[in-house]
């Protein structure tokens, strides 16, 4: 109980503080999982559209697979990163490992299936709505996609918005594959884990409200470019 | 609204940017597994900036378990490792993945329990009769069973008991398989008996009702070691910095700076580093 109160006052601290290695930490959360959101965005949306509208062999299999991965263990995608970036690993020689370019790399993969399988599932939808107009345009796939994914802007939102979730949030991967170094690689979730350890559960539990304070604002200043697209798109669609 | 649209994507991107480019590595830094007992006693927070003072070089910590950092070690991850843990640091030098364990300092184990003392060791002389006692009167006890270095100390401890704690099925014996920090923490909160390294007792701050009852035994004494790692099997490690992390270490300065550093008041370290013979 007493943790408790102190986590909050902890965070208070902490945030009207500003502390600079808080800030440091911070920056380096925000900087990984939101390049790692990024570079999901670009595989997962494509990917999720072609599984939506394509038809070929494997594709059952392939969305089986996807939506199976959703549930990837952190811990386990930072094993297997670790293997491929190690030294003794296929990708050594790239000398990657322990750097933010690692933790982006494993949490990119933690999230595209999230991405890409939510995509899919949107994107599904929109074809079955809009299958017969645009085959009266005679669009190409290219275009089918690019239309589908315009349209579905807003709830592609979301599924990238439960990509970031997932990559600011997990701590078994970057842990594995950035080591969580001081003043490198340590970001809020790896230091989240140091304080529980060193039983310091006040600063603990303060750096974890930081953590969902930074989720909160992330999620509110996309909701409000969600709006303004989103907005937009409405108005042009009125008939 | 589309000028505020604009803004927002902005401020993302250049968070994105502006965000802190990390230390990539330099040439003068070297890349340290080390345990995380040595980590929870602060001691690299003094030892390091004085290092890098003196020397000009950076040591970037990864902080594992023993057996992880051991594994570090072998597949050339890192440049040096800090552990403690004999006969394993032996076997990594046989094994031909280290050139050289070279015993730097040590600090020592202690049995921390509730304060009632249920199995009533608080008086006795030694760790053998203390956990022969605990599994006399089956009071809980929390181990790391995790493989780690304070692990495999704990079950050389027992071994002297005449236990076998590795294959020991026990409901009062509890193997948490977690670090030191998350295993005291189950510890406080069941009111076991559990082996910590002082420096992490020290400066752990979730005591609760826990206390130290029993240390000073020379079987709990704790060496710690810096294995350097094997270079024809590792080209590209950076020898000549984990070799001066270690001469540094060793030297009269370093054991100097080990043996000054106190946590509340406390020693923790014992500086015996063969080459120096600095002050104990």
């Amino acid at each position: 109980m007493n943790s408790i109160l102190e986590g909050f006052s902890e965070a208070f601290g902490l945030l009207i503080s500003l502390d600079p290695d808080l800030i440091e930490i911070v920056l380096l959360s925000l900087r990984v999982s939101l390049t790692a959101v990024f570079f999901s965005a670009l595989i997962g949306l494509p990917l999720g559209a072609v599984l939506a509208v394509a038809k070929f062999p494997g594709r059952r299999l392939m969305i089986v697979l996807i939506n199976a991965f959703m549930g990837l263990p952190p811990v386990v995608v930072g094993l297997v990163v670790y293997l491929l970036l190690s030294r003794s690993g296929p990708f050594g020689v790239l000398g990657l490992l322990f750097t933010p370019t690692a933790m982006i790399i494993a949490q990119t993969i933690l999230i595209t299936p999230i991405v890409a399988s939510l995509t899919r599932q949107s994107i599904s939808d929109l074809w079955l709505a809009y299958r017969d107009l645009l085959h009266s345009f005679d669009a190409s796939p290219m275009q089918i996609m690019r239309t589908l994914l315009w349209e579905g802007r807003v709830s592609l939102m979301t599924g990238i918005l439960a990509g970031f979730g997932r990559a600011i949030a997990e701590v078994g991967a970057v842990m594995i594959v950035g080591g969580n170094i001081d003043r490198a690689t340590r970001v809020l979730t790896t230091a989240i884990a140091l304080e529980t350890s060193k039983g310091d559960l006040g600063l603990a539990l303060g750096l974890g409200i930081v953590l969902v304070t930074i989720a909160i604002v992330v999620n509110i200043l996309t909701l409000s470019v969600g709006q303004v697209v989103g907005g937009q798109s409405l108005e042009g669609r009125a008939p | 609204m589309w000028l505020f649209n604009r803004f927002i994507l902005a401020l993302l991107f250049a968070i994105l940017l502006v965000a802190p480019r990390v230390a990539t590595a330099q040439e003068n830094s070297i890349t340290v597994a080390v345990t995380t007992s040595f980590e929870n006693s602060g001691l690299a927070e003094v030892l390091l900036p004085q290092l890098l003072e003196d020397t000009g070089l950076e040591v970037r910590l990864v902080v594992v378990g023993t057996g992880q950092a051991l594994k570090l070690g072998e597949n050339g991850d890192v440049d040096a490792v800090l552990v403690h843990a004999r006969q394993a640091e032996l076997a990594f030098i046989e094994a031909g993945f280290g050139t050289e364990r070279i015993e730097i300092m040590y600090n020592d184990f202690v049995i921390v329990g509730p304060s009632g003392d249920p199995a009533g060791i608080r008086d006795m002389s030694g760790v053998a009769e203390v956990l022969g006692q605990i599994a006399t009167t089956e009071s809980i006890f929390s181990s790391r069973g995790d493989d780690s270095g304070t692990h495999k100390k704990e079950i050389s401890l027992w071994a002297l008991a005449g236990i076998d704690a590795e294959n020991l099925e026990a409901p009062w014996y509890r193997s948490t398989g977690s670090g030191m920090g998350a295993t005291l923490n189950i510890a406080a909160a069941t009111d076991s008996y559990i082996l910590t390294d002082r420096g992490t007792w020290i400066s752990f701050g979730n005591k609760q009702d826990l206390q130290i009852l029993f240390d000073g035994d020379p079987p709990l004494n704790n060496q710690y070691s810096i294995l350097l790692i094997n270079p024809e099997r590792h080209p590209y490690i950076n020898m000549e910095g984990a070799r001066l992390f270690a001469d540094w270490m060793a030297s009269e300065r370093g054991q100097q700076v080990i043996g000054g550093y106190r946590l509340e008041g406390e020693q923790l370290f014992h500086p015996n580093a063969s080459m120096a013979g600095g002050p104990s």
